[in-house]
């Protein structure tokens, strides 16, 4: 072996490097507040390892990135474990950076001759959150999509070359696949490769000027190796088992929804790190904004930077080390009010349950049998019944109708409700309702409508209440049968199962004990249309799409229809729209089968 | 024996021209890649904003006629890069009933940084979820202390056939004064 290394060492001096390296002397010993250093340089080498893995597998553009970060997520081999590691360590090296500065400024250690060292660390501190500001995108996950939208219109303020700057790094007017070309690009090639540079100057002149010991010295000189290769070990380690932790925890990292640029997302906000920002910037009304976004973070980076000439006076250490104190406390302070803003604000919570929701549904219809179409994710949602169809209905239909006494999505409008909840609509449950006496000019269902006065309200309310006890048995067998015409899904086995039930329940539908046929038409018995709604397919799909489409057809409520538009002939809404309000009021959806 | 030098030129003068070719040369070869990758990185700088154009969002049976807005995409055809879609979202207006029939549309965008802003029924006014700039039903700002450097930008409405309602789509630069478009 010796032979071999030393025909090496001839060749490439390495011996006398490696002791270099390792015997490098630690003035007073080794001591934990030297470790952070390493702590960065190992954080920055996992960075790079779990980025490279993750090229293998990410797509730069707006119809894959969010695709292909999916597949990695939940498709790959460890990819949720790669992603989480990636995304941790960027957060812990946001931290370490923070804590490494706040010890070289306490120590003393940007003044002369340290000041390029000391600058050159200000850069890559700014590096480093130019890859976190670049790589939050990169997902195109809404959350991602709209912080970062929020940024760039923010960078676009900067006097002079602000637009011209937005338009550069956004690859254009607006976002698309060469906004994610150019973000993939600098965070993985340009700022990466930055940095690299900057560490070599760094560690260059921090070897140059050796260690700013922490006096008094406790022990005497002693070599980097082994002690305080250790301790750096041991931190590095430390800040693994943190990184693994928060993994382990939040199950790798979060993916919301894919971005739709017309979909609003009121939960957007920056990462935690940037929130002091963003709060700042709630400060500063119309037009001065360039005061919080630019002007005085630039102050505070250039008193930053000017710390190693303040230092030489005779208070200057003491001003700085106060200076960056207060600077910390402010963004820790603001940060604050950031999140107790957001915690107390209703809106934000709705919003961030509705990204959840959509983040999650997206994944679900991502894992369907029918997978993702080329045009990208962003289709998945915007054709899912259960995604649209509570927005739809809120937009469309609650100003009159209900769904489970809300909205839709949880809110309620301003009215009272003035036509029937539609939850469960043309299940057994809900025609009982409708069938019952008690119930049938309740808001519930016809009360607040005109229908209240009419025919069915009168039946219900004289004939139905009169009905002998045979007759009301042969009213829930005809409601049976006539919840059977609407095929639910929700109803399925139990159609099936009572099969006979709902055979002598059309038998009692059409029979004249009850006297539905004197007003409705079913199948080949009753009266002509007009006279009531065709009970024939009542609530399936194919009767449902047609009654939104134009309730004032002969086949519905005709010239006694109340006030509800006919959608799809005034054009209210496409067909498409219909299809997907009835879906989701009809419960079919898309749902995996439960193992 | 002393080598005899390899041409009559003084040794300064020859040690100029030398320096000077490469310091030529060299500069050349290293200036070409960079100039070739500049052009391709400030080429977004050539793409220029493009005028509205007026796409039918709505019907007007659709506004509501107690005069409150409600949120409608503008569909038409997206262009991204190498690809043209057509007919797809490319973002969305607020339309209102005002008091003649006639109607008034927001782009739906916050001028202040860009987000979507919400109508808020209950309050009866916009509000943008990132930032907390606040405007009144015509648009203005509400609140003094918005963040926002102007109202919401209206768009030219065009009803035609009676009953349908164009809007002439248009994006504008955010966070200053003036209404510039994108």
């Amino acid at each position: 072996m010796k032979p071999a290394l030393d025909w090496l060492d001839q060749r490439t001096g390495y011996k006398k490097l490696l002791h270099e390296t390792l015997f490098e002397n630690v003035p007073g010993g080794a001591r934990w507040r030297y470790v952070w250093g390493s702590t960065l340089a190992f954080c920055f080498t996992i960075q790079v390892i779990t980025g490279l893995a993750l090229w293998l597998a990410y797509s730069p553009s707006s119809q894959t990135a969010w695709e292909s970060v999916y597949f990695i997520q939940h498709e790959m081999w460890g990819g949720w474990f790669l992603r989480g590691l990636h995304h941790f360590t960027a957060q812990a090296m946001t931290v370490l950076l923070v804590i490494h500065l706040m010890q070289v400024v306490i120590d003393g250690a940007y003044k002369a001759p340290r000041e390029l060292n000391f600058w050159s660390g200000i850069v890559l501190l700014l590096l480093t959150l130019g890859l976190s500001l670049t790589g939050y995108l990169l997902p195109w996950d809404q959350k991602g999509f709209w912080a970062t939208k929020v940024a760039t219109n923010i960078a676009a303020i900067t006097p002079f070359i602000g637009p011209a700057l937005q338009k550069v790094v956004v690859g254009g007017n607006d976002y698309g696949h060469h906004t994610l070309t150019r973000f993939f690009a600098l965070h993985a090639g340009f700022i990466p490769g930055a940095i690299i540079a900057f560490i070599g100057v760094h560690i260059y002149l921090f070897r140059r000027h050796g260690i700013t010991p922490k006096e008094p010295r406790r022990r005497p000189d002693a070599a980097f190796w082994p002690d305080q290769v250790l301790r750096d070990a041991v931190a590095c380690l430390a800040v693994l088992l943190v990184v693994l932790f928060l993994i382990f925890r939040f199950h790798g990292a979060e993916l919301g929804a894919p971005a739709d640029p017309s979909e609003q997302f009121s939960a957007a906000r920056p990462e935690w790190y940037f929130l002091f920002l963003f709060e700042l910037l709630k400060y500063f009304p119309g037009g001065t904004e360039i005061w919080g976004a630019i002007v005085i973070p630039g102050i505070l980076m250039g008193i930053l930077a000017a710390m190693p000439f303040v230092g030489n006076w005779k208070l200057g250490h003491r001003f700085n080390v106060t200076f960056l104190w207060a600077m910390l406390v402010g963004i820790g302070a603001l940060t604050f009010l950031a999140l107790k803003a957001d915690r107390g604000n209703p809106d934000y919570h709705a919003a961030v349950l509705a990204a959840e929701r959509d983040a999650h549904r997206a994944v679900l219809l991502a894992q369907s049998p029918e997978g993702i179409p080329p045009t990208g994710a962003v289709t998945l949602l915007r054709q899912d019944a259960f995604t649209q169809g509570p927005k739809l209905f809120a937009k469309n239909c609650a100003s009159c109708h209900r769904y489970d006494g809300h909205d839709g999505v949880g809110g309620q409008p301003k009215d009272a409700p003035s036509a029937a909840d539609l939850k469960g609509f043309a299940s057994r449950e809900w025609l009982t309702g409708l069938l019952d006496p008690a119930k049938i000019t309740t808001p519930h269902y016809f009360g607040g409508s005109k229908l209240q006065g009419g025919k069915m309200a009168k039946f219900v309310k004289d004939d139905v209440a009169a009905f002998s006890a045979e007759a009301k048995t042969d009213l829930a067998k005809a409601l049976t049968a006539l919840s059977a015409e609407a095929r639910l899904k929700t109803q399925h086995a139990a159609d099936q199962r009572d099969a006979s039930l709902i055979q002598s329940g059309t038998k009692a539908l059409i029979g004249t004990t009850l006297g539905c046929m004197d007003c409705h038409k079913f199948h080949d018995s009753g009266e002509e249309l007009g006279s009531a709604p065709d009970l024939t397919g009542y609530g399936s799909r194919e009767w449902l799409i047609d009654f939104i489409h134009n309730p004032e057809h002969p086949r519905f409520y005709g010239s006694r229809n109340d006030r509800m538009p006919a959608f799809g002939v005034e054009k209210q809404l496409t067909t498409q729209e219909i299809g997907l309000i009835t879906d989701w009021l009809r419960g079919e959806w898309y749902e995996p089968k439960k193992l | 024996m002393e080598p005899k030098p390899i041409t009559s030129l003084p040794p300064d003068r020859r040690d100029f021209i030398t320096k000077a070719a490469a310091i030529a040369i060299g500069g050349a070869i290293a200036v070409v890649p960079p100039l070739a990758g500049l052009a391709v990185f400030v080429d977004p700088l050539r793409r220029k904003s493009e005028a509205g154009s007026a796409v039918l969002v709505a019907t007007l049976g659709a506004i509501p006629e107690n005069g409150e807005p409600r949120k409608f995409p503008v569909l038409a055809t997206k262009i991204d890069a190498w690809n043209r879609t057509p007919h797809v979202p490319v973002g969305a207006v607020y339309l209102q009933r005002l008091k003649d029939n006639q109607i008034r549309a927001f782009n739906v965008v916050c001028p202040h940084a860009g987000c979507f802003v919400d109508f808020r029924p209950t309050k009866g006014h916009y509000h943008c979820p990132c930032h907390d700039s606040s405007f009144s039903l015509d648009g203005q700002i509400l609140d003094p202390k918005s963040p926002s450097p102007r109202g919401l930008d209206d768009l030219p409405v065009e009803i035609r056939q009676g009953s349908e309602v164009w809007v002439t789509f248009q994006n504008f630069r955010a966070g200053v004064h003036e209404k510039i478009p994108v």
